[in-house]
């Protein structure tokens, strides 16, 4: 980046383009020209901050002055304000919940306050689109390390020290697993970077791509180095557009650059990488799914051993790691796996990107260092439930992942101990619930979307979802029976123990967390048919408070199904026949005079 | 060569084995249903899991897929490996109740209750046919298609195929399709006929020599069954 005065960065990953930031960036550029300030601002597009809900974002530096949910009207009195007379705009800047004044500074605003930058470190300061501010910090460094000073042992020992662990899901030792592919006698080898994120609601390996693509080639082309391999894709879904093109840009700059290639910086080393594109479902995923994939054949899972590291691609020994994998790699052969490890636990070293969601007050892309905390990343980062509702669960790890109760909030959150109770580290997706959620509809929708998403091939996992996905069904509905919970947990288990792959392995993790830590939620329903969440529809009346309704209309007014009468300040009632249980009344109705059991 | 120990046995084979294959070697039985030795493991229907490694750290695995490998300690016959066997089989009768091949494994293993609604379906996926009219028939008629709960064996997009020979071998070969159990019914989805050692063979096939072999029922109680032998040994 040139020495300029101010750098205006505005952010514009996935999220705040669709709010509108290259709109926000042009009109930057236009205001700035207008005012002669072109060689004194600088205007920088930049990757996803994880804050995306409050998008489009515009950080100022140096002073790290943030500005959030900027329309175009905005920009022409901010750039006045804040670049001719000096004076930081507060009503633009973001306010914490239930809170006043807003903050200034990004790095004092609790979301965040707590968050380690390690694989997101260049996100919101570089241009991804430009190979020349990768290098300004720091880029490809590392690999120019790896290939003048490192042998390929040196590279390896440097991950065993570091003891970076997969981040896609199983949490395998990084190290190991390059170590089996580099001991392979056949070759050629591939290397794969797997960025299919299937989960809903996760975008962890998407910013990654989008704020810096060229930390995934970096990685990749230290990782080939060690393996020994020279071919390497990188496999993105198809839903992202945006992450593709910035990825092949990337290629293209390092191509150019002799970064990929043959005789890379002239050490004789040579890697090629390419991007495929997935279209596939949420099993794509699985390595030996995407693998296939690649090759052009259905992406079904496939037996293992022998692993990919053994027979992979086109049956030749294959190293697949995550994004976030990948990008940690060139920080740490760059400063060394000491450096890594000082972070993070006993069992899981480094940082950890979380995709935070459900009811919380801030929702959005985290990065922590492992070992935090579920209720510093809640009650810190998140800023506590919505609505100053109560805490009642977590989902950790994706839609296969379980969901801890209010006693586990100071459980530390790393592989081990998130497996210990019954959960998992997935890709880091984490599920905020209150206390109007119902745990068993929980367990039901997930394995909802798991039966749909089995690839069908094992009877367990095809089956054995789908008859889980009936008894909960029928628990939701009223109609469970005594004996219920325990056929479901006879069920889960044998899905889980018999399936082949990682999909039906975890898929029975939603069911059997939830019979273990809210089993008086499965009893509630099938003993007294009664939801106490107050959720499931079979399960609850809507019934009106005598003492406290007022009688001022405004639920007869919502009402679809005309459910509602009562004259003008007199107590309103409902008829339970026809309600057809919407909750619009609820939402009308100002007095909470509206009780739902 | 890969050395492992299935249930207590050292046992050498050949690299490439799989585990089923050396089980059986050792004459150890191990049940099945989608593994044809003619045909590539699939790995579909579950029923042939052994237990390996060391508990607490075992793993159940299938045994039609799973590589013999150097050093595996394998148990055929666990507890572990007897209850998810019989909750398998359960569902499967729930599925296809009609299918003769599932009553039999049904009555073999003990299961003699069903908690699941039948589906009175015709297929388990087993995938034999699509592997048969590939590998064995060349002719890749038929296919998996969809995916979970959705997933059906049929023709590309569903067309009358023009590549099926007619040849009938995916019938014939088709766990669900080939022999009819005439006992299931609504009320009673394991059939209780072999169990309850009333061959069905009686009213339903009179004199003629009946196909069913073999048949529990009548290996107990069967009239025809010294008959049988004797045309089985010609
Ligand atoms: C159903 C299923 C979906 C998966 N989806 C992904 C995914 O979207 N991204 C990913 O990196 N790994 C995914 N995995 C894990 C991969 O199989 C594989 O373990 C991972 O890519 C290895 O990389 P790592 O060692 O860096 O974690 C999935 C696994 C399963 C069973
Ligand atoms: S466990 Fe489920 S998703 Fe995985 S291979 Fe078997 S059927 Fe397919
Ligand atoms: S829940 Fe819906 S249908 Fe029922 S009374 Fe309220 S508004 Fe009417
Ligand atoms: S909105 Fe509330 S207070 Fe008003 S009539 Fe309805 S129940 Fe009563
Ligand atoms: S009958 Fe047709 S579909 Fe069946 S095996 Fe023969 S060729 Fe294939
Ligand atoms: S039709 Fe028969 S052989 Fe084919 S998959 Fe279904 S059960 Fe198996
Ligand atoms: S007795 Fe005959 S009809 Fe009954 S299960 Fe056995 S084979 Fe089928
Ligand atoms: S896209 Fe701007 S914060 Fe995520
Ligand atoms: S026989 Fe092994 S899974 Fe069917």
């Amino acid at each position: 980046m040139k020495a300029q005065r101010t750098h205006i960065l505005v952010c514009t990953g996935t999220g705040c383009v669709s709010a509108g930031a290259f709109d926000i960036m042009e009109t930057f550029q236009k205001e700035i020209e207008k005012h002669g300030l072109q060689e004194e601002i600088d205007v920088v597009p930049t990757g996803c901050n994880g804050f995306c809900e409050n998008g489009p974002l515009v950080l100022f530096e140096p002073e790290g002055i943030f500005y959030q949910r900027l329309k175009v009207q905005d920009v022409p009195f901010l750039v006045e304000e804040h670049c001719l007379k000096g004076r930081p705009v507060p009503t633009l800047m973001y306010t914490p919940h239930r809170k006043k004044t807003p903050i200034p500074a990004m790095k004092d605003i609790e979301f965040f306050k707590y968050q380690k930058l390690v694989a997101l470190r260049n996100r919101g300061r570089i241009n991804p689109e430009k190979i020349e501010d990768y290098i300004a910090f720091d880029g490809y460094l590392g690999l120019a390390k790896s290939l003048t000073e490192m042998s390929p042992e040196q590279i390896i020992e440097q991950i065993r020290i570091s003891g970076l662990r997969g981040r896609g899901g199983a949490g395998f030792p990084t190290a190991r697993k390059w170590q089996v592919c580099k001991e392979q006698p056949n070759s050629p080898k591939y290397l794969i970077c797997n960025a299919d994120e299937g989960d809903p609601g996760a975008f962890m390996d998407r910013s990654v791509l989008e704020a810096d693509p060229h930390a995934v080639i970096e990685g990749m082309a230290i990782g080939a180095k060690a393996i020994g391999a020279e071919k390497g894709f990188v496999y993105v879904r198809m839903e992202y557009p945006l992450a593709v093109e910035r990825m092949k840009k990337a290629i293209k700059q390092a191509e150019d650059m002799g970064l990929l290639g043959d005789d890379i910086l002239g050490s004789g080393f040579n890697f090629k990488l390419s991007v495929a594109i997935g279209a596939g479902a949420f099993v794509c995923g699985e390595e030996s799914a995407l693998i296939r994939s690649i090759e052009g054949q259905v992406g079904r899972p496939r037996q293992r051993p022998p692993f990919p590291a053994q027979k992979g691609l086109w049956g030749k020994p294959t190293n697949i790691n995550n994004v976030e994998t990948w990008v940690n790699v060139p920080q740490i052969i760059r400063k060394g796996g000491a450096w890594f490890a000082s972070v993070g636990t006993e069992g899981s070293k480094g940082t950890k990107i979380f995709s935070l969601v459900g009811k919380i007050n801030n929702t959005g892309l985290v990065e922590v260092p492992m070992g935090i905390t579920v209720r510093e990343i809640v009650f810190g980062i998140g800023e506590g439930i919505l609505g100053g509702k109560k805490f009642k669960a977590v989902q950790t790890g994706g839609p296969s992942g379980g969901c801890l109760p209010e006693s586990m909030l100071d459980l530390p959150i790393d592989y081990d101990s998130l497996a210990s109770v019954g959960s998992m580290m997935g890709s880091g997706g984490l599920i905020v619930m209150d206390e109007d959620t119902c745990m068993v509809d929980v367990a039901r929708y997930f394995t909802n979307f798991l039966a749909g998403e089995s690839c069908g091939k094992c009877f367990t996992c095809r089956k054995g979802l789908e008859r889980m996905l009936e008894i909960l069904t029928n628990i939701c509905n009223g109609k469970g029976k005594e004996g219920d919970v325990e056929l479901l947990e006879e069920l889960a288990i044998m899905v889980k123990d018999t399936s082949m792959c990682g999909l039906g392995q975890t898929a029975a993790n939603p069911t059997l967390s939830t019979i273990r830590y809210f089993r008086d939620e499965y009893d509630a329903h099938i003993k007294e048919k009664r939801c106490p969440a107050g959720f499931c529809k079979e399960l609850i009346t809507y019934s009106i408070l005598e003492d406290k309704c007022i009688g001022c209309g405004a639920c007869k007014r919502v009402c679809p199904t005309d459910s509602i009468s009562g004259e003008k300040k007199q107590t309103h009632v409902i008829d339970t026949k026809t309600c057809i249980k919407c909750g619009a009344c609820v939402e009308a109705c100002k007095f909470d005079a509206i009780n739902v059991v | 060569m890969p050395k492992l120990t299935i249930d207590g046995l050292d046992v050498e084979v050949e690299k490439g084995t799989t585990l089923l294959e050396a089980i059986r070697f050792l004459g150890i039985e191990v049940p099945t249903l989608c593994h044809n030795d003619g045909l590539t493991p699939l790995g579909a229907c579950r029923l042939c899991i052994v237990e390996i490694g060391k508990p607490p750290r075992s793993k159940i695995v299938t045994s039609c897929t799973y590589p013999a490998e150097d050093g595996l300690i394998v148990h055929s016959n666990t507890q572990r490996v007897i209850n998810q066997r019989k909750l398998i089989i359960e569902l499967m009768i729930a599925t296809v109740p009609s299918s003769k091949t599932i009553q039999d494994l049904a009555s073999k293993f003990g299961v003699t209750k069903c908690r699941f609604v039948p589906e009175h379906g015709e297929c388990i996926h087993c995938g034999l046919c699509v592997r048969m009219c590939n590998e064995q028939m060349m002719a890749g008629a038929i296919g998996f298609a969809e995916r979970g709960k959705d997933m059906v064996i049929t023709t590309p997009f569903d067309k009358t195929s023009d590549v099926c020979r007619l040849c009938g071998a995916c019938m014939y070969i088709c766990p669900c399709c080939e022999l009819r159990c005439q006992g299931p019914n609504a009320e009673t989805t394991v059939c209780s006929g072999c169990l309850n050692l009333e061959a069905p063979c009686l009213d339903t096939y009179d004199e003629k020599m009946c196909f069913l072999d073999p048949c529990a029922a009548c290996e107990l109680t069967g009239p025809f069954r010294a008959e049988k032998k004797k045309k089985v040994q010609a």
